[in-house]
């Protein structure tokens, strides 16, 4: 029997308790909307476009701290078990299980595409957004404003069921969230003869006090007091009650202008728009430091594994809004989440894999990489060979099969269990240092960039060109490193992916994506002199297109194949 | 805050004092310390403590009342809701930072943690064990806890323990 769909071994090593599941990334209007686009909105910002792209790159470092440990211990035959014991953690997840639902839903989403448009919001927007929608509801209930945004922070922002609930019963609803019925005339401090505070027991003569609808009056300093610790100590601003023992009243943005300082007010909106954006499925922060943009995307839980819901917020940072994770297609976030902590529980052994110097294969000097490119020639005896296989580099022409695809060893079956221990650690390890390597080459691609743009900065005075004639770099490095992320997930999803015939496809598409990156990585090796000349720019553009247009095939392939088979 | 919040401390003695809650006698630890209370709790005598004599230390922080008081039992005491050791710590939903409410005063406090050892609370408990048994096998739970009352609750009350409380075990824990 052909298997139709890919499928994925969540427990690589245990070859008898395998679990497969197939995963189906159907929708092109992922790349339509996330590939191209961001690449536009990033090449479109000068005079500063590397400090943009600097953005997405910095969280990555911190991503991959996580995989690599200072620790240098030796992989040792426990990882085997401990291999076994992460699969069975996933098995608990309280997430819902990818392998649940997946063979029965698969008619359904093939012809079901994701909508996986988005639209980015800045604070602005935020605000606006539910400042129409506490008008809307002020004007259809005939309740004060901020009634209406007690109420629909009740109903998480879900209008139609909050208006429908409200007309079904008044009381129920206004109960449930936390108002009273009662009418009250506008609320003030107001000095009320012979009162006594019940928090501070003060019960001096014109002591100012303040209260909510319910009528729990308490002295204006141990209310205002206790509204800014709750602001200010617990982050606490939607749902913050009446000072009152059992009273469940909600306290309003009206009565905190009344009450509290003005620098604590603003704390209090920036906590509202925050319960604003985590109560909505359809919005997340932005996660890049110091962003405070929001992106909307119709993409819901449920359908993560089915398609990788990649975004570009306006700071040109590129995440998952599934994970909130960078940009990692066409990898399924279960996936991610998966692999990220296998190479964290794997990391010391993973460590001396990823080191980043290696002996020359001819004359044996120390050679480190000081590049993306994987063509290194030994500074000594000129020897050029293939950084990831330490092969001829002459024969990588043709044989780049061998570079990017491990073979799986007739021998996984062996008796012993010792070799199939070696065997699997030989296999992770193989998909890991491709994995890690991609992501180093992103670094160091990003680094030789910044140099060179300082040349070019430079030879721009010199030789007169314009800023608009260099851009063709800043895209080429742009698409280097969009393109080397998605080459660096390949190899995490190609890790789980069981061998079938759609594996080859995929492989095919890695392979070409992976000569394309090499290719145009190497333009990034050139003197700068070389750089500026007008022959040498065509093939920078054109070797980035190439890039672009390989990255944009795989993923197509590997949404399309894993929908249709 | 703190000097205000001394008056409101100083008046809810007063009024302890004054009509003293059922079953419990109230003060504080000495003089000089306004914020360490010392209740004696009589165990309710339609519960599986009755007869005993529990210790409850109060502790009020500086920021009292806009901060909620820690409660422990000083007494050993054998209960789902109670840590089965000489920390004594107890699990109240009105005492966590998010519910606590200014207003709220310590003699409602006080007559939670009485109707906590008349009807536990087995599905948020701190001893899911004695919470298991509790739901489980009433006999056996009562057996438990009265016998822990024989062992530890029929002396005069000791708030030892609960004063060396994260140190060394004190005599009163034995
Ligand atoms: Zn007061
Ligand atoms: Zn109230
Ligand atoms: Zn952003
Ligand atoms: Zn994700
Ligand atoms: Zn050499
Ligand atoms: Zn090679």
């Amino acid at each position: 029997m052909i298997r139709k769909f890919f499928q994925f071994n969540w427990k690589r090593k245990a070859a008898e308790a395998t679990i497969s599941s197939s995963t189906i990334l159907p929708n092109k209007r992922i790349l339509a909307s996330a590939g191209p686009e961001s690449s536009v909105v990033a090449a479109a910002a000068p005079p500063t476009p590397v400090t943009t792209a600097s953005n997405g790159m910095d969280s990555e470092d911190d991503f991959m701290s996580a995989v690599s440990s200072e620790d240098d211990i030796l992989p040792d035959d426990d990882s085997d078990n401990d291999d076994m014991s992460d699969a069975e953690d996933f098995d608990f997840d309280d997430e819902p299980d990818p392998d649940l639902g997946m063979h029965k839903d698969i008619s359904d989403s093939k012809k079901a595409p994701f909508d996986i448009s988005f639209k980015v919001y800045q604070p602005s927007d935020i605000q606006r957004q539910q400042d129409e929608l506490i008008n809307e509801v002020n004007m259809i209930l005939d309740i004060s404003k901020e009634e209406a945004a007690i109420l629909l922070r009740h109903f998480r922002w879900n209008k139609e069921r909050l208006i429908e609930d409200y007309m079904d019963s008044p009381s129920r609803v206004l109960e449930a969230a936390g108002l009273s019925q009662t009418t009250a005339g506008p609320l003030k401090r107001e000095v009320i003869p012979g009162f006594v505070c019940d928090i501070c027991c003060n019960e001096e003569e014109g002591l100012q006090s303040f209260s909510i609808k319910c009528g729990h009056r308490y002295c204006v300093n141990c209310y205002s007091y206790y509204l800014s610790q709750k602001i200010a100590e617990e982050g606490e601003a939607a749902r913050i009650q009446c000072p009152a023992d059992g009273c469940s009243l909600i306290i309003d943005a009206r009565s905190l202008e009344i009450l509290v300082a003005p620098e604590l007010k603003k704390r209090y909106h920036a906590l509202l728009n925050q319960t604003y954006v985590e109560d909505k499925e359809t919005l997340k922060w932005c996660p890049a430091p110091d962003c405070q943009n929001a992106i909307e995307c119709p993409v819901k839980k449920k359908d993560l594994d089915k398609v990788v819901p990649t975004v570009a917020c306006l700071c040109s940072h590129r995440f998952c809004f599934g994970c909130r994770e960078d940009d990692h297609q066409p990898a399924p976030c279960e996936l991610v989440k998966r692999w990220l902590k296998k190479c964290k529980d794997d990391s010391e052994t993973a460590n001396w894999i990823s080191a980043n110097t290696k002996e020359c294969p001819k004359c044996n000097s120390t050679i480190e990489k000081n590049g993306g490119c994987n063509h290194m020639t030994c500074r000594k005896c000129k020897h050029e060979f293939c950084w990831m296989c330490m092969g001829l580099w002459s024969e990588h022409g043709t044989s780049w099969y061998n570079c990017n695809r491990f073979e799986e060893k007739s021998g996984l079956e062996a008796r012993d269990a010792q070799a199939k221990s070696r065997v699997s650690l030989e296999r992770y390890l193989h998909y890991y240092n491709r994995y890690a390597n991609h992501s180093q080459s992103a670094r160091l691609d990003k680094d030789i960039y910044h140099k060179t743009e300082k040349k070019m900065v430079q030879l721009q005075k010199e030789s007169g060109m314009s800023w608009i004639e260099v851009q063709y770099l800043n895209s080429a490095s742009q698409a280097l490193q969009t393109c080397r992320q998605t080459l660096m997930w390949t190899y995490a999803f190609a890790f789980y992916l069981s061998r079938n015939n759609l594996t080859e496809i995929f492989e095919e598409n890695q392979k070409d994506l992976e000569m394309a990156v090499e290719g145009l990585s190497e333009m990034f090796e050139k003197p700068v002199t070389e750089l500026a000349d007008a022959k040498l720019k065509v093939v920078i553009m054109d070797k980035t297109s190439y890039c672009n247009k390989r990255r944009i095939i795989l993923l197509n392939d590997t949404a399309d194949n894993l929908a249709n088979g | 805050m703190a000097q205000q919040s001394l008056k409101r401390i100083a008046k809810e003695l007063a009024d302890c004092k004054a009509s003293p809650p059922t079953g419990m006698s109230i003060d504080v630890a000495s003089e000089a310390d306004m914020r360490r209370w010392h209740v004696v709790l009589e165990g309710p005598a339609n519960s599986a403590y009755a007869g005993g004599k529990f210790g409850i230390v109060v502790v009020l922080p500086a920021e009292y009342p806009f901060k909620p008081p820690t409660v422990t039992f000083a007494t050993r005491i054998y209960h789902p809701n109670v840590t089965n050791d000489s920390s004594g710590n107890i699990c109240l939903s009105l005492l966590k930072p998010e519910n606590w409410k200014p207003a709220t005063r310590l003699l409602a406090v006080l007559e939670a943690v009485r109707s906590l050892l008349v009807e536990p609370m087995p599905d948020d408990p701190l001893e899911s064990r004695i919470a298991d048994e509790y739901r489980s096998d009433r006999n056996e739970y009562n057996k438990n806890a009265n016998q822990y009352v024989q062992r530890y609750a029929m002396r005069s009350v000791s708030f030892d323990a609960a004063a060396n409380e994260g140190g060394k075990k004190g005599s009163g824990g034995h």
